[in-house]
């Protein structure tokens, strides 16, 4: 993600750490950012707010969409003294959770904070997520059947 | 995070209502106020923050009404920052096609785009018209027009200054196309004034 250091981000990359934070556990995110001190003072552009989104997927992954279930979303955006924007969508009705991943969305942007937060935040955040997701699936698969068909005789 | 604050910050995008639900409610009564007692001036409920070009009542009604189901019309001068502030706050497309338009937006000094291009509602749906918002020079100086209709006892005065030369007579051409029709709200500061599409002008 080096070619993220500039002041305008590839939106892929933001993306990227805006999924990361908006994933991860809200107290290890308070623990995270608590461990980068004192933060730049920010302003609210909208205040935290909870709602519901419509969940769209598609069978198989390519097939006709669907709706799959709503879900609570808690979205903010904070402005910083320099004027970056930071943006927030993240799962539950946490508003804390919302307000630190909007702040350091924007420091992410900020090329003097970006190495930091991504070393300190993003990477942990990301590393925890996988571990949660490959623990997920190691219980998931340990209860895999596999089903056979047996062959009746009614072919020969 | 106060208004100070907000009002220095000049360069990046201004909030919105400090309290959004609040804010919105009280402009929305002052909007309905206006819309059913014709001519009488009201005020809004004024943001925390003001993008450039757009006055207090402007701001305030869009961000009360407009959502990502209106359209609004921006004259082609204004500002990529009032730009923004619309996309950001109210969700809203921004169109420059007036015919196109669910909220027809015209700050000071701006041209309007006559009450016949704007949508003007279908016969069975005459509520898929749309709303100019207006800011004008001053309201409550200038040439008093007297106003009749629903939501007037006999006559209500209303003086505007800084309408087209034209308003009134496209006002009568539009008051006879009723049901359809566009409806307006006149604005300066945080005062706003309505015309609904049932109002008659008369001199």
């Amino acid at each position: 993600m080096n070619n993220a250091k500039n002041a305008d981000p590839e939106p892929a990359a933001r993306a990227a750490w805006m999924r990361v934070l908006a994933l991860a556990q809200p107290h290890a995110l308070g623990r995270a950012c608590a461990g980068l001190g004192q933060l730049p003072d920010h302003r609210w552009l909208r205040k935290p707010e909870t709602g519901m989104a419509m969940v769209r997927a598609r069978s198989g992954g390519n097939g006709g969409r669907f709706n799959l279930g709503e879900m609570t979303i808690t979205r903010c955006a904070v402005t910083l003294d320099a004027g970056t924007i930071g943006v927030a969508y993240v799962q539950g009705r946490d508003a804390a959770h919302a307000e630190r991943a909007a702040v350091l969305d924007a420091l992410l942007q900020l090329p003097g904070w970006h190495d930091r937060v991504q070393a300190e935040v993003i990477a942990p955040l990301a590393r925890a997520y996988d571990e949660r997701l490959a623990a997920q699936a190691q219980r998931a698969a340990s209860t895999r059947v596999e089903f056979f068909t047996m062959a009746r005789g009614e072919d020969q | 995070m106060n208004a100070t604050a907000a009002a220095a910050h000049a360069g990046g995008l201004p909030p919105g209502y400090a309290d959004p639900v609040v804010g919105a409610q009280a402009t929305f009564r002052a909007a309905l106020h206006a819309l059913s007692r014709p001519g009488t001036i009201v005020r809004a409920a004024a943001p925390q923050g003001l993008p450039p070009g757009l006055s207090p009542a402007m701001t305030a009604l869009l961000l009360t009404l407009a959502d990502g189901d209106t359209p609004i019309w921006l004259p082609p001068q204004a500002s990529e920052a009032a730009r923004n502030y619309v996309r950001f706050h109210c969700g809203s497309p921004i169109v420059a096609d007036a015919a196109r338009a669910r909220f027809i937006a015209v700050p000071a000094g701006a041209a309007m785009p006559a009450l016949r291009d704007c949508p003007q509602g279908d016969p069975a749906y005459p509520d898929r018209s749309a709303t100019l918002l207006v800011e004008v020079r001053s309201l409550g100086t200038g040439r008093p027009v007297a106003l009749r209709g629903p939501g007037i006892a006999s006559v209500a005065r209303l003086a505007v200054d800084g309408l087209p030369d034209d308003f009134w007579a496209q006002w009568r051409a539009n008051h006879d196309r009723f049901p359809l029709g566009v409806d307006v709200l006149l604005m300066h500061g945080d005062q706003l004034c309505g015309l609904p599409r049932t109002t008659v002008v008369e001199d």
